[in-house]
């Protein structure tokens, strides 16, 4: 028996805890806003945090999971108006956009600790989320943005 | 355990698609700009391949557009969205434009795949805003004369007296006024009026078309998480599958012990899928799924399966020896495919011959999200969701597969997390409805997993090219042969067509626009052992990249300045007959060539503004350098600078890329530099990374870790786009693909002028270090 918390609510879960956290959120809790994208914590589509760190869900098991705090994009912000969300939108990032949750996630972790990053911070802090129809520039510009904003 | 066999009966729609293209072509534009219907032709300023498409167009507002007493205006979306913001964004706009819509009060809502209904909805080849922004308008300008209409009704007037204006009638004389919402249901009663009716707007008073200030529709979603993928459909009760494919297309399972992997907590079924035989369209592969109640017990299901497979004949594939294989088909004359002037005599004759050879491999397409897809099975009503870009076709194929009529089925289209080409294929969603049909009609998910992805794919094609240059006394260039081999994606459709079909030789080579008197193209002959499917910009990439890489290598060779014998070949401006000298009938991308003609005019526009703003033939360190290549594809004209840094251990940067764009008229602006920063992206992946290869029949890469994808931190660090600036009378012509195909060579004559190095293979690798 796993007992943690998801968005500061209360959860208790019995079955394999081998199981990573991302299949527990998106097949257990339909809580699809966590994609699956590579399985191996290389793409970063994933991300989560986990008591606050930024987190790959698909490598982290239901047992490490355990007595901890786990915050996804549904519950980044209560208004979902959290600064790196707004930039996303007044930049326009995406293109498909499957990829933008786990780095919204990723860049929020990053302001969360720096708040004012520079350019090689925000790309060395970026470069585990791979984007496929390539919005890097964008996603650099709204951490810029985002940075200012905070 | 049980045997399920997909439906045997599969129909060649592309294989249609391509004849009616043909057509065409082979009648020229006037024959088909005669053929439209008055309806259609009354506010077709111009000709496109629209109608020529299966299901053509459908402009009838009552289809597209309903407005609730509220005044929220709801518009159709019928194609697919895959992150350009065609579907789901700029062709929406397009109807609220003329509607005079306040965007602020429109809700797009997804069709199901429907084409009889909607017309086309086969999300490819860059044609979205090209074939739609005429119809969307007539269709939104309808509408508003409808309001305008039932508002005159109301208050008894003239309709000459109102005007529709941002989302309410107006009386003009009275200054009276109703909104959308108090006109829509007399509005709705009305007959649709006939086309001589129908007034556009001018483009002066355009307030959303052409600005780039509409946020795309689903920027909200998508930045929260609620943004529905295919991946992510939920239903009550809903198992989960993942396949175990045969490692080598064709393969079959020779020995299944599925014991350990049925003893998997939560896993509940085994199902064996049989493979079609080739040509099998977009069959699924095959193999042995397991059914689970998530997708983990789903995933260790198939870790303890026992397999053994039967490879069958395409095991002998091998990617080095199939590169031997395509090399020696070049070495050797080949099937014309244009031919002007004698290229052999003048070959013979010439002062200097120059040759290369250059070789690029398969890539996959690795959209980020895998294909995945949902089915479900109600009282004999099928239901499926999934992420693909020809809903319409997919329905009709997945309706094939479980032996139901299109009509008995509905495919609802989900958000696409990136498509690329890889999901016009719809092998994953017939995967689902077979599944569900396995379980009685209960909701089944197909979740592909990265590995899966990567290593049962449609490939994009390998090709091997070569070419020869004739040089008289004067070092002018007499004679062009370009050859070229390249497995056919016509295979399948079709048994072994070994010789590329009208819409491969129409990306990017026999359209080439050089000012030549002696040219020849030849192909090849290339078997394929694949699923050979269209990636981004198709063979365009291929053949930009070998075409502009060889122009620069003459060019170094007679000791020219790359750009300025780029424009040299292209020559003056002018309109290119291809048709004249191909022996296929020209595709030129499914549209009338009176339309979208080979201009060699345009073609040195971009080429000549992507070198200005790029400041071409500044002084740069030791170990920098600028490319530049110009290509034209989906009817667009494309240059782009790319100005690389090679460190001494071979790593490569990127400070900085210019890329000149000419798509006729700009709907999106925003959108359109968008795609060409993320085409610089993926530009640069596949120059420097993109391979797969084939070892004993199987695709030797598996995830990112050796199928790896440019990152953030290896990205260009600036792109900027110009876009040629355009009144609405230029046809709009293709965005989302044609940035790809000039990157990789500018990227490639960047990285010989830094170091002097050619690069005739991709990707590049390490043949820097």
């Amino acid at each position: 028996m796993a007992n943690l918390q998801v968005n500061g609510q209360a959860r208790a879960y019995d079955g394999d805890p081998s199981m990573p956290l991302l299949w527990y959120l998106r097949d257990e809790l339909a809580m699809t806003g966590t994609k699956f994208g590579c399985g191996v914590g290389l793409c970063g589509v994933c991300t989560v945090h986990l008591n606050g760190e930024a987190v790959r869900s698909c490598q982290v098991q239901m047992s490490e999971a355990a007595g901890k705090s786990v915050t996804t994009i549904e519950g980044l912000h209560p208004k979902h108006e959290h600064p790196v969300q707004v930039a996303w939108r007044d930049i326009g990032v995406p293109q498909c956009g499957y990829c933008q949750t786990g780095q919204i996630m990723n860049a929020a972790a990053l302001l969360a600790k720096k708040p004012a990053p520079t350019d090689a911070e925000i790309t060395a802090a970026m470069a585990g989320n791979l984007c496929r129809c390539g919005c890097y520039p964008r996603i650099h510009a709204a951490i810029r943005a985002a940075a200012k904003g905070a | 355990m049980t045997e399920l066999k997909p439906h045997s009966k599969i129909t060649i729609a592309n294989v249609s698609r391509r004849g009616l293209l043909k057509g065409v072509a082979a009648t020229g534009s006037l024959v088909l700009a005669a053929q439209l219907p008055g309806a259609k032709g009354a506010f077709a300023a111009y000709p496109t391949g629209a109608q020529s498409m299966p299901n053509g167009v459908v402009t009838n507002p009552k289809v597209f557009v309903s407005i609730g007493g509220d005044g929220i205006v709801s518009i159709v979306a019928a194609r697919a969205e895959m992150g350009t913001g065609a579907a789901r964004t700029a062709l929406p706009m397009i109807v609220a434009e003329e509607l005079d819509a306040d965007w602020a009060r429109v809700r797009v809502v997804q069709s199901p795949g429907d084409e009889k209904t909607y017309g086309n909805q086969d999300t490819d080849g860059s044609r979205s805003v090209r074939h739609f922004i005429q119809p969307m308008r007539q269709c939104g300008a309808a509408a508003r004369k409808m309001l305008e209409q039932a508002a005159a009704k109301k208050w008894g007037v003239p309709e000459g007296e109102v005007e529709a204006q941002l989302h309410e009638v107006v009386h003009k004389p009275t200054g009276r006024k109703l909104g959308y919402g108090e006109l829509a249901a007399d509005a709705a009663a009305l007959p649709v009026p006939a086309d001589d009716q129908i007034k556009l707007k001018d483009a002066s008073a355009f307030r959303y078309i052409g600005k780039g200030t509409v946020r795309i529709t689903d920027i909200v979603d998508i930045t929260i998480g609620k943004a529905t993928y295919g991946q992510d459909v939920v239903l009550p009760g809903m198992k989960f599958a993942v396949i175990a494919r045969p490692p080598v297309v064709g393969g079959k399972v020779a020995s299944l012990d599925a014991t350990a992997a049925m003893k998997v907590p939560g896993v509940e079924k085994i199902v064996r899928l049989e493979p079609k035989p080739a040509p099998a369209k977009f069959a699924p592969l095959g193999g042995v799924a397991v059914i689970a109640k998530n997708t983990w017990a789903a995933l260790k299901g198939r870790e303890a399966l026992k397999i053994t497979w039967d490879d069958g004949p395409n095991k002998v594939y091998d990617s080095k020896a199939y590169k031997a294989e395509l090399e020696a088909s070049i070495r050797k004359p080949g099937k014309v495919e244009r031919n002007e002037g004698d290229v052999d005599q003048a070959l013979a004759a010439a002062a200097k011959v120059i040759t290369a050879e250059y070789y690029a491999p398969h890539i996959a397409h690795a959209t980020m999200e895998p294909p995945a897809a949902t089915a479900r099975m109600q009282g004999g009503k099928w239901e499926v969701w999934a992420p693909v870009q020809s809903p319409g076709g997919a329905r009709d194929d997945v309706a094939a597969a479980v032996g139901v009529k299109p009509e008995e089925l509905t495919l609802h289209t989900t958000l696409l997390g990136g498509g690329f080409g890889r999901k016009s294929k719809c092998d994953f969603a017939i995967e689902a409805a077979l599944l569900s049909k396995e379980m009685g009609g209960a909701p089944v998910k197909v979740v592909w997993t990265r590995e899966d992805d990567i290593q049962h794919g449609f490939y994009h094609t390998v090709t091997a090219e070569r070419f020869e240059a004739g040089l008289d006394a004067a070092n002018k260039v007499i004679a062009w042969r370009h050859r070229s081999a390249a497995p056919s994606f016509m295979a399948n459709f079709v048994p072994d067509p070994k010789h590329p079909g009208d819409i491969e030789l129409g990306m990017g080579w026999v359209d080439s626009p050089f000012n030549v008197p002696n040219i020849r193209m030849e192909s090849g002959e290339a078997q394929s052992h694949v699923r050979v499917g269209w990636f981004r910009s198709v063979n365009n990439v291929a053949h930009a990249w070998s075409i502009q890489s060889f122009i620069a290598e003459l060019a170094a060779q007679l000791g020219r300045d790359p750009k300025d014998f780029l424009l040299e070949m292209i020559g003056p401006p002018r309109i290119i007959d291809v048709a004249k000298s191909v022996t296929t009938p020209w595709w030129d991308y499914g549209e009338p060539a009176q339309t979208f003609p080979v201009d060699t005019g345009r073609l040195r526009r971009v080429a000549e503004l992507a070198a200005e703003k790029a400041e071409w033939g500044k002084q740069l360190p030791k170990g920098q350098g600028l490319g530049i290549a110009a290509h034209r594809s989906f009817v667009s004209y494309i240059a782009t600078v790319v100005h690389v840094e090679v460190s001494d251990k071979g790593a490569i940067s990127i400070p900085r890329v210019d890329t000149a764009i000419d798509c006729g008229f700009c709907v999106h602006p925003e959108r359109v530099r968008s795609q060409l920063e993320g085409a610089a992206v993926m530009g640069l992946t596949l120059a420097k990374y993109g391979e797969i290869s084939f070892k004993n029949g199987a695709v030797e890469q598996s995830n990112f870790n050796d199928y790896q994808l440019v990152r953030i931190d290896e990205a260009p660090k600036e792109t900027r786009v110009y876009i040629v600036d355009n009144g609405i009378e230029v046809p709009a012509s293709g965005v989302g693909e044609p940035g790809v195909p000039p990157f990789a060579p500018a990227l490639c004559n960047a990285i010989f002028a830094a170091t002097g190095k050619r690069i005739r293979r991709l990707p590049i690798g390490d043949q820097l270090a």
